[in-house]
């Protein structure tokens, strides 16, 4: 490898492979530990926790674009059990 | 004489096997029956005194505050630790709070009657890959893991445990 640009190349491929496989060595990325979940189960991750504030939001939503439901999508909690 | 078409294919051979040894190190196995429990000495707990456990029927609770199980299953531990603490249990409760002081507010208010500690790196619990919260383990007297239990279940839970801490606490302990 005495031409540069074949040894930066070659370099490169490593550098790239290394970041794909300790990417992949790791499952943070794919899925959230039952132990890291305190912050999605903070109540500020439910998105219902203001009954009154989801029910004004509908009626606007209803009153103004003729839609409704499509908001009971659980995004939040500890799953725990 | 290593010319430049052998030593490239030894490099790529080489980066391979880096990347599958950082593969292999980033997977740990999870403690499961007939596995040893880690010693809890070695984790670096903080938040408390670890109790004496050598010897001794061990139940190794992982808990957070953040999480509505734990809170109800801490009045039935201290139920087991009043009823079985003489005869040889010891309940350890490891928090995974990453906020120390969500830790301490959650114990001074519940005022658990068994040890609580804090895996505040959570270590422990990242080595012990615990399926879900809370889960926990019983640990017989030689140090292995005899029984899990992955969330808590309110009766059923306490019925399965107080069956497996008497038939663990009848065994003798092991030959020093």
């Amino acid at each position: 490898m005495r031409n540069p640009r074949i040894r930066f190349a070659v370099l490169a491929l490593l550098g790239a492979a290394a970041a794909l496989f300790s990417g992949c060595s790791t499952t943070a990325a794919v899925r959230v530990r039952p132990w890291e979940r305190g912050t999605l189960a903070d109540d500020t991750m439910n998105p219902d926790r203001d009954p009154l504030g989801s029910a004004m939001i509908e009626h606007v939503n209803f009153s103004r674009e003729a839609a409704s439901g499509g908001r009971g999508v659980g995004g939040s909690g500890c799953g725990c059990n | 004489m290593v010319t430049r078409q052998t030593r490239l294919p030894a490099l790529l051979r080489m980066a391979a096997a880096a990347a599958f040894a950082a593969l292999a190190a980033g997977v740990s196995a999870q403690v499961a029956p007939g596995s040893a429990f880690p010693p809890l000495a070695a984790a670096g707990l903080t938040g408390g005194s670890l109790p004496q456990t050598a010897g001794k029927v061990l139940l190794v609770d992982f808990w957070a505050s953040w999480c509505a199980p734990c809170k109800a299953s801490f009045p039935v531990y201290s139920q087991l630790n009043a009823a079985y603490a003489d005869r040889g249990l010891v309940i350890v409760a490891v928090s995974v709070d990453e906020s120390p002081g969500a830790y301490s507010a959650f114990v001074a208010r519940l005022k658990p009657g068994f040890a609580t500690l804090h895996d505040s790196k959570q270590a422990l619990v990242k080595e012990v890959q615990v399926p879900t919260m809370p889960t926990s383990y019983l640990v017989d007297r030689s140090g292995k893991v005899r029984f899990m239990h992955p969330g808590f279940h309110g009766e059923q839970t306490e019925r399965e445990l107080r069956g497996e801490i008497e038939a663990l606490l009848a065994e003798k302990a092991p030959a020093p």
